[in-house]
């Protein structure tokens, strides 16, 4: 599975941004079939993300399809024609229950089956966009193992659902998003954040994104291109952070060989979480092209 | 039509061009750059004015007449209030009225504020162009033949040279001179029409056999305290309601693109700038006015500012975004032989760091230097490219003249690394070619092409390819990339032109012809 650090929007309504993908700095775009999409283009969008699934080449950057919700008609023309295009993952609006993450799962399963592609194949990530869905994201992050590999919260619409404005601190969305990454977490799915929604204000959005990966999300929407790489960097380790890691993977990498279970680094035992923890730094760091250990 | 032969590039030139003499084709970049060429400069005639004689007119015609203006004649106007000139089309109406004809228009360039020498064009009153750009209804007329002689298209470097040289000798320089003095001393940075630097007005005002300072700001002598082009160059003034549209004149600072594609070229392109070790202090930049071109000026600023590394000059077409690195103490200096924005004109009246330049300091090859030749870093920007790094910027993809030349091939020629950006496509159509449709800029002063997929570095740099490389930047093959672009385009039709009507030839900015341009169908 890549990384998920920055997920960029693309609506599917033309092939000028669709064909270039693969070149925004994003760890993965989400084709949207969904809001931005007038009601009478949803045909013409559904096919157009087919033939770009079909025929872009993405060049490793994750594909997420974003389809109309269960409670719309689209909902199931969305599904029949995109899942055998094998998406990496299908984000699904408006998930409340534990129900609905079953429905999409059931559903995604038998159009798997019929198209002949190893079921599990598609993922989906269930967007929680209501009072109602963020407190139940303990069961939908359960409901569906293996299918349900994250699970999102849509702050405009939860805002507007709890008849809130939202603020650029973001305090009124502080609950949520704890309880969202802390319901992710305990499923061992990934938990992503809503957009930043004002594009001439970068410092802002990066703050954000450092307090949410403080939080613990995984990884973050971006409306526009121009934020995807403050993003990324915003996940990326600080030299000193990842000098340690480095060290830590090495050592753990050599223990291995030698068949030693125990590590030490710098005289201090070092166990398997830590290991762990330095693995996900350096992943992280190799994204951007943080430099080579030799270089630090 | 005269015979046409081969140059360097392999693009069919004439030998000699009706109403402007013998060419010689080109034959490299440098050629004429290695020390041994030399010109005899042509004689010209002028008439020397009347003593104590009133300057002042709020007569055009009157103006015109004094001039001694008459059919065949070349004539010349400056471009530096950009699509708010009214100066030119003032004018030329009057010269038309007139029953003035044949004459030659040889301005720095054209507007699209000058659409009207389309009708001049067809009324036979313009019957030869030299400019650097030609587009809307000029460039159509021109690229239908309607124009009785070729056009030649020449760069600021290229016609600041070609004036020097007497190739090109201006009778009579209408000059737009935002505020001016009754005995001529103007200047573009003040006035209800302030349009900033007048760089390329100033060849016209020293090599013109007549010129007269067109002006709506009158005020008392001296001007002060700043002369851009001094009264010993004006033979008149005339005094007008307006001299061109202040909105359109002087626009306001062009705001960075939010294009995703043309900020993912300003990215690569800026990576590649650090890559290439020229982003260091004392870096020397220009950058064109385009919204990518813009928006690599926007990436180096922050960078430098975070790291704390001062540049020495910037140049060129200046933009409030070069102005503000300036106040940011990026620059030293900024050498400004055209303004951009409403921003620059205030930066160039107050700031003393802010210097005016003629274009020949700014970019005449044959000069004993020129401000070109001293820079680190050029950013450009490209119709379309090939894959031997030629640079198209004139014509459209109908083959249509609808661009400029500008300071293109002179900045290309002069940078140590010049940088070009290219989306892969344009509406459908594929970007890079086997072979430009127009050559502008030839490929041997090309360094690198960047598009949003990716960065083609010419292999004549090995030093840029491998430094780019060691910083996993994009690189890709040109040929590679072409054919990737295809792939989803298709490849497209040739142009139909008419090849025996030569409609305008390219000079290169050392008077050889680069290219010819055709008739289309």
């Amino acid at each position: 599975m890549g990384l998920f650090r920055s997920q960029l929007y693309v609506p599917c309504k033309g092939p000028g941004m669709l064909q270039n993908c693969a070149y925004m700095n994003a760890d993965a775009v989400i084709l949207d079939l969904e809001d931005s999409i007038a009601q009478g283009e949803k045909d013409a969008a559904r096919i157009l993300c087919k033939y770009a699934l079909q025929n872009v080449d993405f060049q490793g950057v994750g594909r997420i399809v974003r389809v109309n919700g269960q409670d719309t008609e689209f909902y199931a023309d969305d599904l029949e024609m995109i899942i055998p295009c094998c998406p990496d993952a299908i984000r699904l609006p408006k998930v409340e229950d534990a129900d609905g993450a079953r429905e999409v799962d059931e559903r995604i399963t038998a159009i798997e089956k019929k198209a002949g592609i190893p079921v599990g194949t598609v993922k989906v990530h269930a967007m929680l966009e209501t009072a109602k869905g963020v407190l139940n994201a303990r069961e939908v992050a359960n409901a569906a193992p293996g299918r349900v590999t994250a699970i999102s919260l849509g702050g405009q619409d939860l805002a507007a659902d709890m008849g809130i404005m939202r603020t650029l601190e973001g305090t009124e969305l502080l609950f949520g998003r704890s309880f969202v990454v802390l319901a992710a977490r305990d499923a061992r799915i990934m938990a992503f954040d809503t957009p930043f929604t004002d594009l001439d204000n970068t410092q802002g959005l990066r703050d954000e994104t450092k307090f949410v990966i403080q939080l613990g999300f995984s990884g973050k929407a971006a409306i526009h291109p121009s934020q995807c790489k403050v993003i990324n960097d915003a996940f990326a380790p600080d030299l000193k952070t990842l000098k340690k890691a480095i060290t830590v993977v090495h050592a753990a990498r050599e223990a291995a060989a030698r068949g030693i279970g125990v590590i030490s680094v710098n005289g201090k035992m070092v166990d398997k979480p830590v290991v762990e923890q330095a693995e996900a730094v350096v992943a992280r760091a190799n994204a951007d092209n943080m430099p080579e250990v030799e270089d630090l | 039509m005269s015979k046409m032969i081969a140059n360097a590039l392999g693009r069919l030139v004439p030998t000699e061009v009706e109403g402007l003499g013998e060419f010689a084709p080109f034959t490299g970049a440098f050629d004429r750059l290695r020390g041994d060429y030399s010109y005899a400069r042509a004689a010209t005639r002028r008439t020397v004015p009347a003593c104590q004689r009133d300057k002042v007119t709020k007569s055009i015609r009157e103006a015109i007449e004094r001039s001694g203006l008459k059919d065949g004649m070349t004539i010349s106007f400056h471009h530096h209030m950009r699509n708010g000139d009214g100066v030119l089309p003032l004018v030329m109406r009057e010269i038309q009225a007139m029953g003035i004809k044949d004459l030659t228009l040889a301005p720095s360039s054209l507007t699209d504020a000058h659409d009207c020498v389309a009708d001049m064009i067809e009324a036979g009153v313009v019957t030869g162009i030299c400019s650097s750009g030609m587009r809307g209804r000029i460039g159509q007329a021109v690229s239908e033949g309607k124009l009785a002689r070729p056009a030649l298209i020449y760069s600021h470097g290229g016609r600041a040279r070609a004036i020097e040289e007497g190739r090109i000798h201006i009778d009579v320089a209408f000059l737009g001179a935002p505020t001016c003095d009754k005995y001529g001393n103007f200047t573009g940075s003040t006035g209800p029409s302030a349009c900033g630097s007048l760089g390329y007005a100033m060849m016209d005002a020293k090599y013109a056999s007549h010129v007269v300072a067109v002006t709506d700001n009158l005020v008392d002598y001296p001007l002060m305290p700043r002369i851009s082009i001094p009264e010993q160059q004006v033979d008149q003034v005339l005094l007008v309601d307006s001299i061109g549209d202040p909105r359109k004149i002087a626009s306001g600072t062009v705001r960075y693109t939010r294009d995703p594609v043309q900020l993912r070229q300003a990215w690569l392109a800026f990576e590649l700038i650090k890559a290439s070790g020229y982003l260091a202090p004392g870096l020397s930049y220009q950058a064109g006015a385009g919204g990518a071109s813009l928006a690599v000026t926007g990436f180096l600023k922050d960078y430098m500012l975070e790291k704390g590394i001062k540049g020495s000059f910037g140049v060129g077409g200046i933009s409030g975004h070069t102005v503000d690195m300036l106040e940011h103490g990026l620059f030293d200096a900024v050498l400004d032989v055209q303004s951009f924005d409403a921003a620059v004109t205030g930066s160039l009246h107050n700031n003393p760091r802010h210097i005016e330049i003629d274009a020949s300091g700014y970019a005449n090859p044959f000069a004993g230097s020129c401000a070109v030749n001293h820079l680190d870093v050029v950013v450009l920007a490209a119709l379309d490219v090939d894959v031997d790094f030629n640079v198209n910027v004139m014509t459209g993809l109908d083959g249509v003249l609808r661009g400029a030349s500008g300071g293109h091939s002179d900045t290309a020629a002069g940078a140590k690394l010049s940088v070009v950006l290219c989306p892969c496509q344009r509406t459908r159509v594929p970007a890079i070619r086997d072979h430009v449709q127009t050559v502008v800029t030839p490929g041997e002063t090309v360094d690198a092409i960047v598009t949003e997929r990716g960065i083609c570095i010419n292999p004549r740099n090995e030093e840029l390819l491998r430094a780019a490389q060691a910083a996993k930047l994009p690189v890709l093959d040109i040929h590679k990339l072409k054919n990737d672009i295809e792939a989803m385009t298709g490849k497209p039709e040739p142009v139909p032109f008419d090849e025996s009507k030569v409609v305008a030839v390219v000079e290169y900015r050392d008077g050889t012809l680069i290219d010819s341009i055709y008739k289309v169908k």
